[in-house]
């Protein structure tokens, strides 16, 4: 099964760390990738940058906004994501809490919704829940 | 008198269906597929024993009845959820004489693994209570959802919802792995401790004890006991932990041997200090106390334990004047030292009160007041301990504040009658 680790941490705190320790920080986080990708369950890798790099889009009444930041004001940002493919649910928590962040952050484990994205249109057409064109 | 075949049938079915689903869950791997095959056995189970009479061994009749509706169905619905593999093992499983199987050689015994996947961290917690109820315990969702005092379908929901998440999540049907073995047993001592304290102090509903529940409990817990046991090549359970399960079986047993006492003859609530404590049940206070013992033996103290130790002091005092309260005391104090929690911090206050005065008590309670403000126990010892100390109007203002937060209706009454008592001593 394919679970995404979703990294959360605390930006503001991050950013106070010193340059020395961010290094060492980065280390861990290569450390902890690369036993994932020796071991065969890592899928896809890929950090974030900050929520201060963000732009927000919605669509109301047809009209675009765009702001900049995040959609919430949280206390922790998503930082990461990892996709990986594990045997089950334990697997990945097992994972999940050899991660860096998960010492001072928080990781959410989120199984993928393995859908088959034309079927579920035309199933959703089917049942009218979509406009044909 | 004979039993008739649906009694029967309802007797097998709270002692087998966890058994024959858990086999039938280790083959298939799909908790709604096994339940359905396993809901399908009993119905033929309804109907075949009827004409031709209770099988001797009605749990391998049913896991054998019940694989093959599991072969039937997959034939029919060839669901995705099932490995193709699975329908060959399925007939792979083919016992040449069905009814005659010896059940403990033939069938692992499945139930440990089922009890884990139920009592999974990522479950919430009132999923995973209705799940090992209605799994293991053999309870039907209308049962359960009395005992919880929920309606109906909010409890079918809550089942499907937990089924629905172990299979898109991917919650493993195992005994987990050495390392995470230990987080994996609490979450079971837990479930099973919430279980029983719901059933012996319901915090809601007109009865005061709901019994059916404190006996799943108990029952339970030495099914996880057994089984662990049985198992002890496979599970290197840590010795802690091991004490911890005889720790919280042995609380079970010693506080469910107060229950007849706890209880009046209309229904009312009966303190510690006034129960007639020969209606105390004495094979309970024995089994609780061998076992506490043999669990000392192990020499690691946790919360279960501890706690077992302070039931059994009260078992073992013949009136109300032998307790032994400022051991009860020390004990508390260590409770705290691996378990501080505010309720906790509460009994410890209560046994200063009893060991050295109310005053002593009322000093320990007041941080609490903070956390607690909506507990009614809270407001019930601070209102004993007023009144002990010669304080009656802020006694009377305390017991209204714990009528206020009570739900029980017994409790309820209780109270009314201490409020009635201070004003008959004015």
């Amino acid at each position: 099964m394919k679970y995404y680790l979703l990294s959360y941490v605390d930006e503001k705190a991050g950013a106070a760390v010193p340059k020395d320790e961010m290094d060492a920080w980065i280390r861990k986080i290569k450390a902890w990738t690369d036993a994932m990708q020796e071991s065969g369950v890592l899928v896809r890798a890929q950090g974030l940058h900050p929520t201060s790099a963000a732009a927000t889009v919605r669509v109301r009444n047809e009209k675009m906004i765009t702001t900049h930041g995040p959609f919430a004001e949280t206390k922790e940002q998503l930082g990461g994501f990892y996709l990986i493919d594990c045997k089950n649910l334990d697997e990945a928590i097992e994972w999940a809490a050899q991660a860096p962040g998960a010492r001072f952050g928080s990781i959410e484990v989120r199984p993928v919704w393995e859908m088959d994205l034309p079927a579920a249109i035309e199933a959703a057409r089917e049942r009218g829940m979509l406009q044909t064109q | 008198m004979r039993n008739s075949t649906p009694s029967i049938l309802e007797g097998t079915y709270r002692q087998e269906y966890g058994q024959v689903l858990a086999t039938l869950l280790g083959w298939l791997g799909d908790f709604e597929l096994a339940e359905d095959a396993v809901q399908d056995a009993f119905l033929a189970a309804v109907e075949h024993w009827e004409r031709k009479g209770v099988p001797n061994k009605p749990g391998a009749w049913l896991t054998t009845t019940a694989r093959r509706k599991a072969i039937d169905r997959i034939r029919r619905f060839n669901p995705d959820s099932v490995d193709p593999l699975t329908l060959e093992t399925l007939e792979r499983a083919e016992p040449s004489r069905s009814e005659e199987l010896d059940e403990e050689a033939d069938f692992p015994d499945d139930r440990l693994k089922l009890m884990f996947t139920c009592c999974h961290p990522a479950l919430p917690l009132e999923q995973q209570i209705a799940l090992t109820l209605h799994t293991l315990g053999g309870l039907t969702t209308a049962e359960i959802a009395a005992a919880f005092l929920v309606p109906v379908p909010t409890l079918a929901q809550r089942l499907v919802r937990a089924k629905h998440k172990i299979r898109v999540a991917g919650i493993p049907y195992y005994v987990p792995p050495p390392h995470l073995i230990a987080e994996r047993v609490d979450s079971v001592l837990t479930v099973l401790y919430l279980i029983f304290t719901e059933g012996y102090a319901a915090t809601a509903g007109e009865a005061l004890i709901r019994q059916e529940l404190c006996d799943d409990a108990i029952h339970l817990c030495r099914l996880v006991e057994l089984l662990i046991r049985r198992s002890a090549t496979q599970i290197d359970l840590p010795l802690s932990q091991k004490a911890e399960i005889l720790g919280l079986l042995a609380l079970m047993l010693l506080n469910q041997s107060r229950r007849h006492a706890r209880v009046g003859s209309r229904g009312e609530l009966i303190p510690l200090d006034e129960q007639d404590r020969s209606l105390w049940d004495e094979r309970d206070i024995e089994e609780g106390l061998a076992l506490l013992e043999a669990t000392l033996q192990i020499h690691h103290p946790g919360p279960y334990q501890l706690q077992a130790v302070i039931s059994a002091l009260h078992a073992r005092a013949r009136t109300p004047g032998d307790t032994d309260w400022p051991q009860i005391v020390a004990l508390y104090e260590e409770l705290l030292k691996i378990y501080d929690t505010a309720i906790i911090r509460l009994n410890h206050a209560v046994a200063v009160s009893m060991a050295i005065s109310p005053v002593h008590g009322l000093q320990l309670l007041a941080p609490l007041a903070e956390d607690l403000t909506s507990y009614a126990p809270f407001f019930l010892a601070q209102a004993d301990m007023y009144r002990r100390a010669g304080h009656v109007d802020r006694a009377r203002e305390a017991y209204r504040f714990a009528l206020d937060l009570t739900r029980n209706a017994r409790e309820r009454d209780f109270i009314r009658g201490r409020i009635k008592a201070l004003d008959v001593a004015l």
